[in-house]
Formats: structure tokens, C-alpha cells, sequence
């Protein structure tokens, strides 16, 4: 039995006492009728006997607490999950905006989830090619991994996640894919390009955008990565399908943890960001994954801008220790006009290893990305040498070495928003690069597939030296 | 204060954490979501204990010991709330094979028998701790963990049934009859840290590193390698996928030893980071329990917490929650003796069971080693400078030597090992490796010292600036840096390195920086000298297989006629 309330006594910001109240459980939904009809929905967040505090989803202007009914509805925050919502655009909550009629819902989850036992998880091995060859050469993604970008502000992450949604497929021929969008306090420009960019490309059809602008109620935020990944998760384990849950922007998330918990008057941690950011943060990430005996599996792109560029900056630090690497796009590549301008030498993706190599992607990929990595390492420090010292002060080897990380920048990292190429074309780019060196410098690379792929060593190059007269 | 109670229609599981007059606050270890106020809690009587039979090895718990395994199985792919599953296997029997005799007087901790557990882990089921008297009933047999194997009648004519397992509550240190000092080193294969950080057994460590640095990769290793004989690994707020590893590579990998999986001898303890965090805060005394249940056994036992951060944060949490004064950075006041309490259930002891009788081998160790994630990389976190008022090991891992692949990325400058050059690991290493085994570690870390000195030199003003005999340093302290200290763990060979090897290897690099730099005075080249081809002979030792000693004790001797030779040339030619 439902019953109602007029008793609001407090309204505190988004959270209001309600009083003599009974049979309230926390975490329940609350619906708040206004005198003119209107409903606002909230949360249980502390019941007590004969009291509970419920956190308002909306704004709080115009509720006079001594006219509200407040109704308790005895269930937990659920989204409806259907297939139907591929090819849909819905609001933080999981409703559709787009004016194309209701989702008829197949089931209905609570959108917190449940940890998935690490028992039962099976581990990511399985190479995604995003047709970007500084992340498929480098910094591979594999199914169930997650792995963030962290960008700043006025940085094209954006455009650098639209490409991944739009070209990342794997290998191994049509396996049921879907793109889970879920943006969190980003601007209607924002949003719009990314709708737009899903129309134009037919992308859209296999694709649910959850949307909640930067002006949409703060606790939405909260909420609309769980609908999202509760989404993914019935998309993935009940419907195997290989789902790409990207969330942006991870930083505007943070936020409105801040907000809620200083409203909520929390003890404050670092930076005033609640002390429990990591687990909350750890329940959004830790929902990618795969799962012994299902077919399908969750993997996320997580975005977050730094703060300042400041990778210490508790978000990025605290998403960093949760997640599997991540990619860092860097503010003096953009400048000079790469595009994606990825950083590769501080970035990173733990699960690698185990995605690449022979019967994955090909035999040299990780000798390849291990040579590009260390050459382009040196070549940066050449770079820097010369910008001190001079470029006549640099041994020829390490002139070599600079002309070579100037190419990687331009011709491997550097491709544009539009260019998709094949794991086989990366790599061909790869040891074209390499060839820019000296084959004694390729000590990273079994030297049975350097003669392979850039061919036995030539005669000429081999007969010994002469004596100098 | 801590009795465990069920809250709930769900019957969730909780304990108690503070106590007031007519209320209590329960820590829950499940959400608690739909739960409301007028829902029952039954107290259960018993404190958070955890259950201590065979049955244990190569099993997967979450914080609180519920089988990961088990769990999975009866209750699909995710964890529900308010799931209870016997910690260890109630159905197994075992074949149980007594050891004390009937009428025989006992004291709490004495060995009745064993069971043998799996392949490599012979399990002795004990006297529970507190409980002594005579033995009035015992017999071999098979039973199941929840069946009488026997009766002990204690002074006062109270009878005790006897039984394969025990329980013990977890935030209570289990008793040992006397604390030893540490006195041999634990083992690990590892270059950098046996040879110049070097753990003993029963001691405590630190590995802190921001993310990205290798620090998993480092426990892993140690967990594969460490000489212990029982290992139990806490993974405490970590990653799902990272747990998944493990427990896919640890039963495909064999001990060294015994040449059976590793599993056999290794309990894991998972409490990802998003399983609830009030059993992360539960999970490294869960973990610690176990271990010191096989440290009683007279067992060395290995436990590695990865990481201490995380379980510091939850405990941060929970505090906040209960709206206790903060301290540090949000951090409980209490935090500093919580870390401290942990970190001193380590130690070398004589269990209570060893006869202690002269010529009894029967001391056991437990050594701890816990992973520090520092916010940002900052060491002046104060989980981080906690940890370090405790243990006696400090590995710091760096991120730059990870960028630039340098594995193990273990700072050679910043890290320290208060066993290092303690009297008593000396004696074992002069005893057991060689007796230059002190000088040549001190003589490498004063070079690396010295090397990053003179870097910054070079930095300012070139290379040629400086002189012949500082460049052979250079070069000398990258062969340590290269050809010792890094170390793969990828490579078949290089992944263990027994002490003896890793004697010869460093006594090699060094010996040729002694005969070269004497060279060098003789008026040599120092370009020549650099050239010998028996410097690529040096950095390959590492790849060279552990049995074949002979050839690794042939290097120095090559050394010598290389360096030999060097001599006769320009001796010739001067004349």
C-alpha cells in the first residue's frame, strides 16, 4: 500500500525532512505532488524511525514543504532496459526524448547493479580495432577492458570518442555490437555533435544516447551512468551483444558527487570531493567486463578533462588506479595540429599484452609497438637535447632518432577524425617508420621478423668495411 | 563491541562498531538498500571470526570469507545481497591421520595430526589456542571439517570435542609462544630486491607506487617466487580483471619447489573494489587470520596486501559515516595504529605448538608486504607515511623507470631495507652466498649514488668534461642499472635468480670495473676497454640458466684474460 504524506517539515536545498512517516526504507523513490499537479521525484537517503531525508532529483523552487503530498513508492531506483532503446535518444533516467514514442521496457533493474564475483569473470583478451593506430599499434583496447581518456579543456575528445564509436569492430566478422552514450552535465553543443555525428553516420541505429545537459537537474548525473550501464548490462549479458559504453564527461560526474555530498554535509576529503569517490567511482568503472559463459561483454571509454591538464588532480587520479591504462591527449600535439594529438609515452593499456601477437592481430605487433615506444622515448629526449644545445650539437644517431619522432608524430599518431585504418596498415606504417633508423637500433624486435617484414639485410650493407687506406 | 549481527528481512551481514547506551551503530557488509527502519537485527553471539580447516588452499574468498567460487556456482555470475555459504567445504572428508596420543596432556596450539591438504600442503590440525588438558579420545580416520575426531578434557573436568577446523575472530592476533628476531632473508628472485632490498622472513615491506608503475606486477612476482611455503594474497579494493589474472595464471603456474601449481599453496582473498566497502575493510584481517592459522603450523607464510590504500579509504569511509573527527585528509585519528596493528601481526616466532626444545627446527614466519597506492604519487599521504613508521622495507617504485620500461621499476636511490645490512641476514649471507656478499652491495648502491651525481655533471657540461675514471663509473653503474637490476619477468630464465647467481652477476660487473679502472691507470684506453666484447658476455649472465653455475663461475675468469690481453697490447705496443 502506498501511502501519502503531508507532513514535509524541512527543505534544505535538494533535501527535504519529511516527518511521521512510517515504513520508509532507504533508498526508495519518493514522488513529491506540487498543488498545481506537477511531480518531482526523490530519494530515500536516511530513514529513521518516524523521519526520513529525501534528496530531490529536480530543482527545489516553488515546493512549499506545507503544500507538498509526498508519496513513498516502496521501490529502488529501477530503469527499464529494453533492446528498443538502441537507435534512441533518453533523458538521464532512462525516458526518451526524442519524440519517437515510449520504450516498451522488457525488464525492469535496479540501476545500482550488483558487483560482478571476480570468480565468474572472464579475462579481456580479445583486440578491438578503433581504426586509430596510436591506440590499435600502442595502446591496444581489448573487449571488457576500461580504459579513460583524459583530456582538458578544448581538447578534441569529443571527435577522438565519436571515431572509436564509430569505426571500433573486431576481426573476427559481424558479432552483435552496440554503442552505450551516456554524457553527464555537457553542454547542448556538445551533445548535439554527438547526435548529429550518430545521425550522419548511420551510427545511430545501434546506438542509445543518454543524455543530461549541463543544465539538467545535478542528481541526473548520478544517476545516468548506472541507467547506462544497467542498459549495457542487460544489452550484453542477456542479449550478447559486445557493448562500448563511453561516459563523458567523468569530471561534470565528480562534480555533482561534490555538490550532493557538501549538501549533504559530508566530512570532506581531498578537494572537497567526498571521501568515498573511489568506490563510487570503482561501482561505475569495475561494471565492464566479461563473463565466463556469456557471449557478450561491456567495455568502457570512460572521458574525463583534467582539471588544469593536472594528472594528479583527484579524478583522474583516483579513475587511473581503477581502470586498465588510459590515453592522454596532450595540449602541444593539438597545438601543432595532430590529429588525435594522443601523447603515447605516458599513456597506457594494461590489458595489451594479451590482445595482440599472432592469432590476434599479427606475429610483430608487440615487438613493433615496443620499438616505437623506446624509439619515440629517445627521439623526445633528442628533441629536447636540440632545443638546448642546438641540433648541430646532436650525434648523427640522434639526429636520426629526432627525425624519427617528428614522422611517428606526423605520419603514425597523425591521421585525422576520419581516416579509419586497418590493424595490417598501422603497423605498415609502424616499420616504415622504423626503416628512418638504423637496423642495429631495432633491439626490441626478433630479428627473424625484421628480416621478414623489411626484408633480409642487403649485401652491400653486410660485406665487411674495408680497411681506411 | 564487534559481535556479528544479521540485519534485515535480507538478513544482511553486519557488526557491531560502537556501542551506546540503548543504541548501536552496525558497520553492514552488503548495501543496504530497501532496508528500513522496524526490520529485525539478530545478533549471532560470535565476533567477525573466520573458519580455519583444510580446505583452505587455492581457495577465493571475497573480504569476508564467502567462496568466490562457490558463490559463482549456486548463484550465477553476480553477487547478490544476504548470499551465506560455509567458508570451507562441510561435505569434503579427509583423510585424518593422528599424530598425538590418546592420554597425552596438550597445551593450546599442539599438533594432534595432519591431513594432507593438497599435493604440497601437509595440514597440521592443532589444539585450539586457550585450550589445554588431556587428550581422552583421538583417532585417525576421514571426516568432514564439522565431525568429532576426538575429546580433550581440560583441568577443571570440562570435556571439548576435537574437530578438524576452528574458528578465530579476525582482529585478534592468534597467540605464539615466543617473537624472534628476523634473522633469514626471504628469498624472491628478485635482483634488486634480494641483493639490495632484501626482505627477511617474518618481516614487513611497503610497495608504494602511483599507478602505472608496476606495483601488481611486483606482488605477483613475489608471489610466485617467494621462498614461503604458503602464500595468501589479499587483493583489497583492487581490479576485477586484475583478480581474473591471477586466478587464470596462478593454476596454470608451478611452484619452483614441488613443480605443482601454485594454487596448492595459495589462499586469495577478492574484494574488488566494488564489492562492498565495509568487507574491504574486514578483508586484510581476514587474510592476516588465515596466514598466522599457517604460521602455527610452523609454516613461513607470505601475505601480500594489495593495497593498503584502498583498505585505509574504507576505513575512511566508514568513518565519516559514523561522523567521527576527522584527522589527516579526512583519515580517521586512528588510522596510524590501526596500520601499525596490522603491520605487527608479522614477525619470526616459535608457535605455540613447537617444543622449543634445542635442535628443533620448529620457528615459523609471517611477512608482510603490503602495496601503498599514494594519491597522485605523493609520499607524504598519510597512509603512505603510516606505513612506513612500521615496516622495515620500503621498496619505492617509480613511474618514470616505468616509462622507460626499466623493470623492476624499484627506485634504487629512494628505497631501503633496514635488513639489508643487519648482522643477522649478514651471517646468512656470508654463511650461505659469499662473503663479499655486504661489500659488493654497499660498493654498487655507493657507485649508483655516485653515478647520479655525476649525471648531474654531465648534464651541465658534456661528457668529455670529465674524466676517464668517472666515465668507466658511468658505464659501470649502467651495467648494474641494465644487467642486474633490470630484470624481466616475462623471460623463462631471467624471472629467478637464485642468490648464488645473483652473487656471480654483480661480483662479475664489479670485477671488471676493479681490473679495468687499474687498467685504466696503466695508461689504457678507456674506449678499448668499453670495446671488450667480455662486457656483452657480463649483461647476458642474466639469460643464462640458473644449474649451469659452471658457466657463470667461467665469467670471471674470461674477465681476468680479457683484461689481460689488454695489457699485453698496449704493452707491446709501447714497445
Amino acid at each position: 500500500m502506498i501511502k501519502e504524506y503531508r507532513s514535509a517539515r524541512g527543505l534544505d536545498g535538494p533535501l527535504m525532512i519529511v516527518e511521521e512517516v512510517d515504513d520508509v526504507t532507504y533508498g526508495e523513490l519518493a514522488d513529491i505532488e506540487l498543488p498545481d499537479g506537477t511531480v518531482r521525484r526523490g530519494q530515500v537517503l536516511e530513514a529513521a524511525a518516524g523521519r526520513a531525508l529525501v534528496q530531490l532529483f529536480e530543482a527545489p523552487q516553488g515546493i512549499a514543504t506545507s503544500l507538498a503530498t509526498v508519496r513513498f513508492t516502496g521501490q529502488r531506483m529501477m530503469a527499464r532496459v529494453s533492446r528498443d532503446m538502441l537507435g534512441r535518444i533518453l533523458n538521464g533516467i532512462g525516458e526518451p526524448i526524442d519524440d519517437a514514442g515510449a520504450v516498451i521496457p522488457e525488464q525492469l533493474r535496479d540501476i545500482n547493479g550488483s558487483p560482478i564475483n571476480p570468480y565468474a569473470r572472464d579475462f579481456p583478451e580479445e583486440f578491438i580495432q578503433t581504426g586509430i593506430s596510436a591506440i590499435d599499434g600502442n595502446l591496444t583496447l581489448v573487449r571488457g577492458q576500461k580504459l579513460p581518456i583524459f583530456s582538458g579543456s578544448g581538447l578534441p575528445h569529443s571527435e577522438l570518442a565519436a571515431q572509436i564509436a564509430r569505426q571500433a569492430r573486431t576481426l573476427h566478422g559481424e558479432e552483435p555490437f552496440a554503442v552505450v552514450f551516456a554524457a553527464m552535465g555537457i553542454t547542448f553543443e556538445e551533445a548535439n555533435f554527438f547526435m548529429e555525428d550518430f545521425r550522419r553516420t548511420g551510427a545511430i541505429e545501434r546506438a542509445a544516447l543518454f543524455i543530461n545537459l549541463a543544465d539538467d537537474p545535478v542528481i541526473e548525473r548520478i544517476s545516468i551512468p548506472r541507467v547506462a550501464l544497467t542498459t549495457a548490462e542487460y544489452l550484453a549479458f542477456d542479449c550478447d551483444m559486445h557493448v562500448l559504453v563511453i561516459l563523458t564527461d567523468m569530471t561534470n560526474y565528480c562534480d555533482a558527487l561534490r555538490e550532493i555530498s557538501s549538501a549533504r554535509k559530508e566530512v570532506p576529503g581531498r578537494r572537497a570531493y567526498p571521501g568515498y569517490m573511489y568506490t563510487d567511482l570503482s561501482l561505475i568503472y569495475e561494471r565492464a567486463g566479461r563473463i565466463k559463459g556469456k557471449r557478450g561483454s561491456i567495455t568502457q571509454i570512460p572521458i574525463l578533462s583534467m582539471p588544469e591538464d593536472d594528472k594528479t588532480h583527484p579524478i583522474p587520479d583516483l579513475t587511473g588506479y581503477i581502470t586498465e591504462g588510459q590515453v592522454l591527449l596532450s595540449r602541444s600535439l593539438h597545438r601543432k595540429g595532430i590529429e588525435p594529438p594522443i601523447d603515447v609515452l605516458p599513456s597506457l593499456s594494461r590489458l595489451m599484452q594479451k590482445g595482440i601477437g599472432e592469432g590476434s592481430t599479427r606475429e610483430d605487433h608487440s615487438g613493433v609497438a615496443n620499438q616505437l615506444f623506446a624509439a619515440y622515448a629517445r627521439g623526445g629526449d633528442a628533441r629536447e637535447l636540440a632545443v638546448v644545445l642546438g641540433e648541430a650539437a646532436l650525434t648523427p644517431i640522434d639526429r636520426q632518432y629526432a627525425t624519427f619522432a617528428e614522422q611517428f608524430e606526423q605520419r603514425f599518431v597523425n591521421q585525422g577524425f576520419h581516416e579509419n585504418r586497418s590493424i595490417e596498415d598501422t603497423l605498415t606504417i609502424g616499420w616504415q617508420l622504423l626503416e628512418l633508423l638504423p637496423r642495429s637500433e631495432l633491439t626490441r624486435i626478433d630479428t627473424e621478423l625484421i628480416d621478414k617484414y623489411l626484408g633480409p639485410v642487403e649485401a652491400e650493407a653486410a660485406a665487411p668495411v674495408g680497411e681506411p687506406a | 563491541m564487534y559481535g556479528v549481527v544479521k540485519v534485515g528481512n535480507l538478513g544482511l551481514f553486519g557488526e557491531i562498531i560502537s556501542l551506546g547506551a540503548d543504541t548501536v551503530s552496525i558497520q553492514v557488509y552488503e548495501q543496504t538498500e530497501g532496508v528500513g527502519p522496524g526490520e529485525p537485527v539478530v545478533a549471532t553471539g560470535d565476533q567477525l571470526s573466520v573458519e580455519l580447516g583444510p580446505g583452505l588452499m587455492s581457495q577465493i574468498y571475497d573480504g569476508i570469507q564467502r567462496p568466490l567460487d562457490v558463490i559463482s556456482e549456486g548463484h550465477g555470475s553476480f553477487i547478490a545481497r544476504g548470499i551465506e555459504e560455509p567458508a570451507i567445504n562441510y561435505e569434503r572428508r579427509w583423510e585424518f591421520t593422528a599424530v598425538a596420543q590418546s592420554g597425552s596432556e596438550v597445551i593450546g596450539g599442539a599438533r594432534l595430526g595432519f591431513v594432507q591438504e593438497t599435493e604440497i600442503v601437509k595440514h597440521w590440525v592443532m589444539v585450539p589456542p586457550g585450550l589445554r588438558g588431556t587428550i581422552t579420545s583421538l583417532a585417525s580416520g576421514t571426516y568432514t571439517v564439522t565431525e568429532r575426531i576426538g575429546e580433550l578434557e581440560d583441568p577443571f573436568g570440562q570435556k571439548h570435542e576435537l574437530k578438524l577446523a576452528q574458528r578465530w575472530p579476525v582482529r585478534q592476533g592468534r597467540p605464539y609462544r615466543r617473537k624472534l628476531n628476523p634473522g633469514v632473508p626471504l628469498v624472491t628472485g628478485q635482483r634488486v630486491l634480494d641483493t639490495f632490498f632484501p626482505l627477511a622472513k617474518g618481516g614487513t615491506g611497503c610497495v608504494p607506487g602511483p599507478f602505472g608503475s608496476g606495483k601488481t606486477v611486483v606482488q605477483q612476482q613475489l608471489s610466485k617466487w617467494a621462498d614461503a611455503d604458503i602464500i595468501v594474497y589479499v587483493g583489497c579494493g583492487e581490479r576485477g580483471n586484475e583478480m581474473t589474472d591471477v586466478l587464470i595464471e596462478f593454476p596454470e603456474l608451478t611452484d619452483p619447489k614441488s613443480g605443482r601449481p601454485l594454487m596448492e599453496r595459495t589462499t586469495l582473498i577478492a574484494n574488488t573494489s566494488n564489492m562492498p566497502v565495509a568487507a574491504r575493510e574486514a578483508s586484510v584481517f581476514t587474510g592476516i587470520t588465515i596466514a598466522e592459522y599457517y604460521r602455527d603450523m610452523g609454516y613461513d607464510v607470505a601475505l601480500m596486501a594489495d593495497s593498503t590504500s584502498r583498505w585505509a579509504e574504507a576505513m575512511r569511509e566508514i568513518s565519516g559515516r559514523l561522523e567521527e573527527m576527522p584527522g589527516e585528509e579526512g583519515y580517521p585519528a586512528y588510522l596510524a595504529s590501526r596500520i601499525a596493528q596490522f603491520y605487527e601481526r608479522a614477525g619470526r616466532v616459535y608457535p605455540l605448538g613447537a617444543t622449543d626444545q634445542p635442535g628443533d627446527d620448529e620457528e615459523a614466519s609471517l611477512s608482510v608486504i603490503g602495496a601503498v597506492s599514494p594519491p597522485g604519487g605523493d609520499l607524504s599521504d598519510p597512509v603512505v607515511q603510516g606505513t612506513l613508521r612500521e615496516v622495515r622495507v620500503f621498496w619505492s617504485l617509480r613511474a618514470e623507470l616505468a616509462y622507460a620500461r626499466h623493470f623492476p621499476s624499484v627506485d634504487w636511490l629512494t628505497s631501503y631495507s633496514l635488513y639489508g645490512d643487519s648482522d643477522a641476514l649478514g651471517a646468512f649471507y656470508r654463511e650461505n652466498v659469499a662473503e663479499q656478499w655486504l661489500s659488493n652491495r654497499a660498493e654498487s648502491l655507493r657507485m649508483l649514488q655516485e653515478e647520479a651525481d655525476l649525471q648531474e655533471i654531465v648534464r651541465l657540461v658534456g661528457l668529455d668534461a670529465i674524466s676517464a675514471a668517472d666515465r668507466l663509473l658511468l658505464e659501470t653503474s649502467r651495467a648494474i642499472r641494465e644487467g642486474f637490476l633490470q630484470q624481466n619477468a616475462f623471460h623463462d630464465i631471467d624471472t629467478f635468480t637464485p642468490l648464488t647467481k645473483q652473487y656471480l652477476m654483480l661480483e662479475a660487473i664489479l670485477q671488471f670495473h676493479k681490473q679495468a679502472l687499474a687498467k685504466l691507470e696503466q695508461g689504457a684506453g678507456l674506449d678499448e676497454l668499453l670495446a671488450l666484447p667480455v662486457r656483452e658476455r657480463i649483461a647476458r649472465m642474466k639469460f643464462t640458466p640458473q644449474d649451469d653455475e659452471d658457466d657463470l663461475r667461467a665469467v670471471d675468469g674470461e674477465i681476468r684474460a680479457a683484461l689481460e690481453q689488454v695489457g699485453a697490447e698496449s704493452a707491446r705496443r709501447a714497445s
